[in-house]
């Protein structure tokens, strides 16, 4: 049990990363920002999942998927269907020609739910579709490709390829999918509103804990047999193979992981956002999304969530100012990143951090109870530190 | 075809890419505990023959039994768990892992999706590393990170890897490719040792090596068997010397 569980924090280092990002998730920024901003800030950890879900598929795995928005999107659409049911109670539509039915589809002249949104008036089939759907398409996709040992660049293409119909689709058929508006005007959970201002912290803080349960869930992944064996097949597949190895289900496996992760981010995209787009599914999206994982770094689980803060963050900014300009330097961003640090910010951390040697100041600041003596202890590293 | 005492038996075994046979109705049989040496010119099909068996290229026609198992409609996977290692001509072994997780990876248990999850480093597999680490002279070296050993210890290495899943057939191609005089006669040691209890099937150029080793010779010329025999009897042969060894 102890190994477990120095297995998922990822030793004292790891721990160290797990509790400085929970202090500024469950702590610092919501005492520091407004509830607009932490709004914000709870939009972009819901895309730090599919950050996060690129670091095992595309870091470890060696697995570059563009069209991680698919996943996302699906777990977004399967909770805002739930939503927009209970929305589209009978009373409220009653202006309809069709009362009780999603606004959407009365505009397209439809008169009964459809088959395939039925399930979505259940929250216990609405959670587990969230957690199955994607995966299982992920499923196909991955059965499809790896069985038949398609990779690298050809794998990518074809991920993008699929964003791309999944958006079209869902754009091209409004009277069941909302079309290009996506899934709107989402007011109750089980009658609890999830717009008013207590609700927004408590989903922020279900968000955060998701994020870093699943940190640990990754944890435990990638320091298992599996894990090594995917930076094994990462390095020599054929090596992998021939050594008793399924390779394909490996990686049917992982992508299904980090389809599931993405979807987790999606549904609460739609909780606290909202609503839900066809514009989260698509090639931009998808393609946004790696750059977040690049820029904190595709090995570091923790950088990835800093990445996608930081990008969002920057593209909020500048974008307040200067709109037009955000996509060029969001483009140049990821060059710079690719061509400097290709290991990104936890790439940057990692060199600084052993030149300053702070992660010695800090074990010694948690590992000893009292913060007084840790300055003490702390004090003479720092000099022996400076001169080295 | 008929079942055999032999460990391999390859029977009328061909290969055709395109019409070009690499490999053309080979038979070839390879009995327990023994080291076969495979020789021949560039292009003979050596590495093709290998392929075949352990099922990285698919045959035209032909059967290659392995315990009386036939190989040719078995998956890669699935030929490993049946008992066949095989080492590739350049050193393929993970750079990014240490030695000791190269040779940890190897170890036969856990090798599905959910095993792997749950694979657990008991005592038993901390002992197979110690004990491959040994034999393969890397002992020393366990925590190093795998990219900086050196040529030769790399070839060692993924041997090693070989050696954790305890396969009754071993196919090594060029072992001693790009390794100094006394790497190369460590590595006679080490198989002249490991081919006690397993068949061995080493595809070489360096006939001073093949001399310390060979148990028997196969000479292949055009994907057919220009001679077999002991190393003495091969290297007098005529027309091995013609198309080979001679000039």
């Amino acid at each position: 049990m102890n190994a477990l569980t120095s297995k998922l924090l990822g030793g004292k280092q790891g721990l160290i990363g797990l509790v400085i990002l929970s202090a500024i998730i469950f702590i610092a920024l919501p005492l520091g920002l407004d509830l607009f901003r932490l709004g914000l800030v709870g939009k972009y950890l819901t895309y730090a999942f599919v950050a996060v879900s690129l670091v095992l598929l595309w870091g470890y795995g060696g697995i570059l998927s563009l069209g991680q928005g698919i996943f996302f999107g699906l777990g977004g659409y399967c909770m805002a269907m739930f939503l927009k049911l209970e929305a589209s109670d009978p009373v409220s539509t009653k202006i309809q020609t069709t009362p009780g039915i999603p606004d959407f589809m009365d505009w397209n002249q439809l008169t009964e739910i459809p088959w395939f949104w039925v399930p979505f008036q259940s929250l216990t089939l609405t959670i587990l579709a969230v957690l199955i759907v994607p995966a299982l398409f992920a499923y196909i996709i991955g059965y499809a490709m790896f069985k038949r040992r398609v990779g690298g660049v050809y794998f990518a293409i074809i991920t993008q390829a699929i964003a791309l119909i999944l958006t079209i689709l869902i754009v091209g058929q409004q009277g069941f999918t909302g079309g290009v508006n996506g899934i709107t005007d989402l007011k109750t959970m089980l009658g609890w509103d999830i717009r008013d201002d207590s609700s927004k912290y408590i989903l922020y803080y279900v968000n955060g804990l998701l994020l870093i349960g699943t940190i640990l869930v990754c944890r435990y992944i990638i320091t298992s047999k599996f894990g090594m064996l995917l930076l094994a097949m990462r390095d020599k597949e054929e090596r992998v193979r021939f050594s008793g190895y399924d390779v394909s289900n490996f990686k049917i496996f992982i992508f299904c992981v980090a389809a599931l992760i993405s979807a987790i981010g999606g549904a609460m995209f739609t909780l606290q956002v909202g609503f839900m787009s066809p514009s989260f599914i698509g090639i931009v999206p998808s393609i946004e999304m790696v750059i977040f994982a690049a820029v904190g770094g595709r090995m570091s689980l923790i950088g990835a969530i800093y990445g996608a803060l930081l990008v969002n963050f920057g593209r909020t900014m500048f974008s307040e100012t200067y709109p037009e300009l955000w996509l060029f330097l969001m483009g140049g961003l990821f060059i710079a990143v690719v061509m400097f640090f290709p290991n990104g910010l936890a790439g940057l951390y990692e060199k600084y951090a052993k030149k300053y040697r702070l992660a010695e100041r800090m074990q010694k600041i948690f590992s000893s109870g009292k913060p007084a003596k840790a300055d003490a202890e702390a004090t003479p590293t720092k000099t022996t530190g400076a001169k080295a | 075809m008929s079942n055999t005492d032999f460990v391999l038996a390859i029977e009328d075994l061909t290969v055709s890419f395109d019409g070009f046979k690499a490999v053309d109705a080979l038979t070839l049989y390879v009995d327990r505990n023994e080291l076969r040496v495979v020789i021949g010119p560039n292009g003979a099909g050596k590495t093709t023959v290998l392929d075949l068996i352990c099922g990285k290229t698919k045959s035209t026609s032909g059967s290659i039994k392995f315990k009386n198992r036939e190989l040719t409609t078995l998956s890669e996977h699935e030929i490993v768990r049946a008992g066949v290692g095989r080492k590739f001509q350049t050193p393929s072994i993970y750079e990014n892992l240490s030695v000791y997780q190269n040779l940890e990876v190897s170890y036969p248990k856990g090798r599905g999706v959910w095993g792997s999850l749950l694979f657990k480093s008991t005592d038993d597999v901390v002992n197979s590393v110690h004990r491959v680490a040994k034999e393969i002279m890397l002992e020393e070296h366990l925590d190093m990170e795998a990219a900086l050993l050196s040529h030769g210890q790399k070839q060692w290495l993924e041997i090693g890897m070989l050696l954790m899943q305890d396969p009754e057939l071993l196919m090594l191609d060029e072992p001693v490719a790009g390794m100094s005089a006394k790497e190369r006669d460590q590595t006679a040691d080490l198989l002249n040792r490991i081919c006690k209890n397993r068949s061995v099937v080493v595809i070489e150029h360096d006939m001073e090596f093949v001399k310390k080793i060979a148990h028997k010779v196969t000479v292949l010329h055009q994907g057919k068997i220009l001679a077999e025999g002991t190393m003495d009897n091969v290297q007098k042969d005529e027309k091995v010397i013609e198309v080979y060894l001679g000039h």
